[in-house]
């Protein structure tokens, strides 16, 4: 797929859809030592009970990071100039999540021309886990 | 209750050297397989001076130093009770292998909703690479759920 540009994005336009495998304890342990977050909820299942927890659950950051990824299979990274993420839910184990994002905005930001997408992480149950929204500067 | 003293403290900065290897293993983590984050020659190719450090890899720099958790026990903030609530970047110039950057944060608000139910830490933390240049400012939000 060719690089979008400004001309040939339109508001409501849709970003190529993203969708993770099934969530288990293995990418977790992964994305604790990957990310340096070690906290224990992540991946030792006594801690996590302790804290109140059924389970392990996922990292926000590692959602956060497959929206990320969302981003920059559709433009570049070097064009990305923000993204902000609103953790709605816990992502647990058996999720299966589906990262979306829609252009709602073409403007011109610091002298370059952007467009504002909201990005979005829901389960395979059409819960939100991550709302969010990125700036991308199109040429 | 989290002591409102602490708005405007300013935590220890943390300094992580972006290592290749480092990169290839969080692309791995978070299943990218586009080679831009894994092959130098492809990043190259698409004009970045080395391997790219993705959107959400700079978060790490503080949990790698022990800075955010130094933070948190600081603010007598039970790791155990702590949920991610929101994380923003701004970016201003790449960060690529081979870069150092330091990251400093300062608590910028702190607040509850709900009756005390949920307490709120906002951090804004400035990140500057070995030229002194600010190459991306990050604001986290870390919800205390009692």
């Amino acid at each position: 797929m060719p690089a979008p540009t400004f001309d040939s994005i339109s508001i409501g336009d849709s970003l190529p859809q993203l969708t993770l495998p099934t969530v288990n304890r293995t990418m977790l342990a992964l994305f604790a030592g990957a990310s340096g977050d070690h906290n224990p909820a992540h991946i030792d299942l006594d801690e996590a009970r302790a804290a109140g927890m059924p389970d392990v659950f996922a990292h926000g950051m590692l959602g956060m990071a497959w929206l990320g990824r969302l981003l920059t299979n559709w433009a570049p990274q070097a064009q990305l100039r923000k993204f902000d993420a609103r953790f709605a839910g816990i992502i647990h184990l058996g999720n299966q999540i589906l990262c979306t994002g829609k252009v709602v905005e073409k403007l011109e930001h610091n002298g370059e021309r952007c467009v504002r997408v909201e990005i979005s992480s829901m389960n395979q149950f059409g819960q939100l886990k991550i709302a969010g929204t990125a700036l991308v500067a199109l040429s | 209750m989290i002591d409102k003293k602490w708005i405007g403290h300013e935590a220890a900065s943390s300094t992580l050297t972006v290592e290749r290897g480092r990169l290839k293993f969080f692309a791995k983590a978070i299943g990218e397989t586009n080679p831009v984050y894994s092959d130098e020659a492809a990043a190259q190719a698409a004009g970045y001076a080395d391997l790219p450090a993705p959107p959400t890899f700079l978060f790490a720099a503080e949990l790698d130093s022990g800075a955010m958790f130094a933070l948190l026990d600081q603010l007598e903030i039970p790791l155990s009770k702590v949920l991610h609530g929101e994380e923003g970047f701004e970016y201003l110039a790449p960060v690529v292998a081979g870069d150092t950057v330091t990251v400093t944060t300062r608590v910028k608000d702190i607040y509850d909703k709900r009756g005390g139910a949920l307490e709120f830490l906002e951090t804004e933390s400035v990140v500057i690479n070995q030229d002194g240049a600010t190459v991306a400012k990050i604001r986290n939000t870390t919800v205390l759920r009692h």
